[in-house]
Parts: C-alpha cells; structure tokens; sequence
C-alpha cells in the first residue's frame, strides 16, 4: 500500500507546481503509469481520494495514461513488450543486454484548474501549455 | 473556465533527490548504505547478524539500521555483534524512505562507518520504489518461498543489484530447485549475481561482506534493465524526458473528465 505515498506526493507536487499558483482548485490530475512502475491504478485512484481531501484537490479527477512495458535488445536490435512478469532477456538471441524502452513511468503530465484567474505568465511561462477554454 | 498545465514531473522526485542528496553526503563520511529488501521471514535479520559479526571481527566498521512496523526484536538481536546499531518504528508504514533515514542519522552514525546496512520493513512490495541513498540493493530469498519469487515480486528482484539465497542448510529439505530460482531471476533481471547463503552455517556470508565492501571502495555495481530507463539509478522513477502529451492533446484529453484507461 505505498499508493498512498504516492498519492500524498501527487497531491503536494499538484499544490505546489509553480505554474499551479494563483489557481484555487485542481479539477484533474494527469499521470503517466507504466505497467513496471509497480503502482496499482485501481489502489491508487482509491488512495488519490483520500489524499485530496480537504486540500485544493478536493474532489479531482485522477486521469492514467498506462505505459506498457517495452524491451530492445542492443546486441541484435530486437524489441519486444515485456508483459508481466517482465521479460527482460532477449526473446531472440536469449542475451541480456537488454534497454526499457518503456515501463517504468511514474509522471504528472498535466493539471486542469478550474477558476478564473491565469497562472502568472512571467513566472514558468515554458510550462504552461493549453490556453484557457 | 478552467486551465491545463503541462508539468513532466515524476512523482517520486521529492524521494529521488533526497535519496541523491543522502548518498552523496554519506560518500564524503565514507560510508555506504547496503539496502536489504525481502519479505517477512525470508532471513534478513539472521544474516544481517552474520554480516555484522563477521565485518566486527574484520575490523570493518559497520552499523546497521532496522526497519519494522512495530517492536525493537531485531535490534535487540543486532546488537549482540557489538557494532552500533538502532530500531526504526514506522508505525505501520510498509517501507522506508530517504528521508526517514536521513532523520535516523545524526547524533548515531559514528564517523569512520564503512557500511551502514539498512533492513528494510518485510515487504517485496512497497520498498522496492523507494531509493534510500544506497549504493548497493540487495534483494533475498530463502529457500522456502518458491523459485517464482523473483516472477511474482519483478520490481523487487528487477531492481536488485545483488540477490541473496538465504537457508540454504534446508534447501534439500524444502526441495529448492536453485537452476529454476537462477533462471526466474535472470528473466527480471539479466546479469545480476546470485549469492547462496546459510547463516546457520555461515556460508556465502563472505561473499556478501565482500560484494559490499568491494561497491563501498568504488568498484562497479551491477546496473539492472529496470533500472535503465532513460537514466541512471535505482528508484528513478522517470522515463525518458520529453515523451510527454503534444501540446493540445493535454487539454483534449482532460476535457472528457474521465480516466483515460486504467489497469489492463
């Protein structure tokens, strides 16, 4: 049950994002899971909700993006989906120098607010990507 | 009216750089941190004994830390080796993090340590996303527990840098087939060593003493697959950096306020 660590560091890094300032409510938090990440989503959609409780997250949605694991191997160039359990050795040449294409994600992508008052602009202009709607 | 921020930023990087920071502190004291992860009973706490005493009686100045839910046995038991050593209590916390660790350290960690071994809470689960600042992770399995462990726990042994055989005296008897538990592991984690040891009779101690002290002078350290995503580390729970939503395709895909997709 580390998910709800998880969760409780969701929520501090979404209070606390710079681009977040000025921002009354978080309506939404997107995550990026990877299917090695070693995050249960359903556990951790449960403990989220608890963990935004009384905070400017109250009541968010939690949006997961789920990374399946992929493998390539350097030696012949192979690539394959690693499944779970994960396979790791070279389903090809059988050798193990293997790189994770993919997998391991465990990343805040982006937050929705809901008011009606912009982030300052000067502060991290870089990250803000959507305008308002 | 609402607004969408974009914020690559991994969940854990609060844990990472603490961890980061720790190790980097310890390696101007000279000390290194050996992480010890296994489920309960598996024998972290007997070897660590063995581990202990055998570096006392080496000269090697060795402390040792021991995280449990509730109850000072371990530490009680650790402490017959003579070498310093204190309890954490995590009041039901299922693992530790860098922080908690960092928390233990002043005013107990005499200078001049050469390892500090930290035995994780009993879990194959939970630790294994929490880096404390070690520069060795050693995962265990006794013979008793099955040779898929390492195929049911994948995070836990992918991320090993050294995987540690513990009861080896009763393999025979609770019919452990060693060439299957090699293999399993090799599938999650190509390469990493697999050490064979019996407290009870004290061998394989050696090896693990040495696999530590080697890392604590410098030496390599196995790098695990899972480990290689785009950057180094165990515990680094980001993948490779600019793999994000395109520009828009965040607020596309907010805007329905529904989890895009769950568990497969």
């Amino acid at each position: 049950m580390h998910e709800m660590s998880i969760a409780v560091a969701m929520v501090e890094q979404a209070t606390e994002a710079p681009a977040a300032k000025g921002h009354e409510k978080v309506t939404a938090v997107r995550l990026r899971l990877g299917e090695l990440a070693g995050v249960v989503a359903d556990s951790l959609r449960f403990c989220f909700s608890l963990a935004c409780a009384g905070t400017p997250l109250d009541g968010a949605s939690l949006l997961i993006d789920f990374v399946p694991g992929r493998a390539r191997c350097e030696p012949c160039g192979a690539e394959w989906a690693t499944g779970m359990p994960p396979q790791l050795c070279c389903p090809q040449c059988e050798g193990g120098r293997t790189e994770l294409v993919a997998g391991r994600e465990l990343q805040i992508t982006g937050l929705r607010h809901a008011d009606g008052e912009p982030p300052a602009r000067t502060a991290h202009p870089a990250s803000v990507q959507a305008e308002e709607s | 009216m609402c607004r969408v921020v974009d914020l690559h930023q991994a969940v854990l990087v609060k844990n990472d750089e603490r961890a980061g920071a720790l190790r980097t502190e310890l390696a101007a004291r000279g000390t290194t941190v050996v992480n010890l992860l296994s489920s309960p009973g598996s024998g972290k706490t007997a070897l660590l004994e063995a581990e202990l005493a055998l570096a006392a009686s080496r000269g090697v100045p060795v402390a040792a830390l021991t995280a449990d839910l509730a109850t000072e046995h371990d530490a009680e038991r650790l402490a017959r080796a003579g070498v310093p050593v204190k309890q954490v209590l995590t009041d039901g916390l299922c693992h530790m993090e860098a922080d908690m660790l960092r928390a233990q350290l002043d005013g107990w960690l005499p200078d001049g340590t050469r390892l500090l071994f930290v035995e994780n809470v009993g879990n194959l689960v939970c630790p294994a996303s929490y880096d404390l600042g070690e520069s060795l992770r050693v995962v265990l399995a006794s013979v008793t527990e099955g040779e898929d462990k390492p195929l049911k726990y994948p995070t836990a042994f992918g991320l090993a840098h050294l995987v540690v055989v513990t009861k080896d005296d009763i393999a025979e008897a609770a019919g452990f087939d060693e060439d299957a538990f090699r293999a399993n592991v090799r599938q999650v984690n190509p390469g990493v060593e697999v050490a064979v040891t019996s407290a009870r009779r004290g061998t394989g101690v050696g090896l693990v003493l040495e696999r530590a002290l080697a890392v604590a002078a410098g030496g390599a350290v196995h790098r695990p697959v899972m480990a290689r995503n785009g950057s180094d580390g165990v515990g680094d729970s980001v993948a490779g950096g600019g793999t994000g939503v395109e520009p828009g395709g965040v607020d596309d895909a907010m805007a329905g306020g529904v989890p895009v997709r769950g568990r497969s």
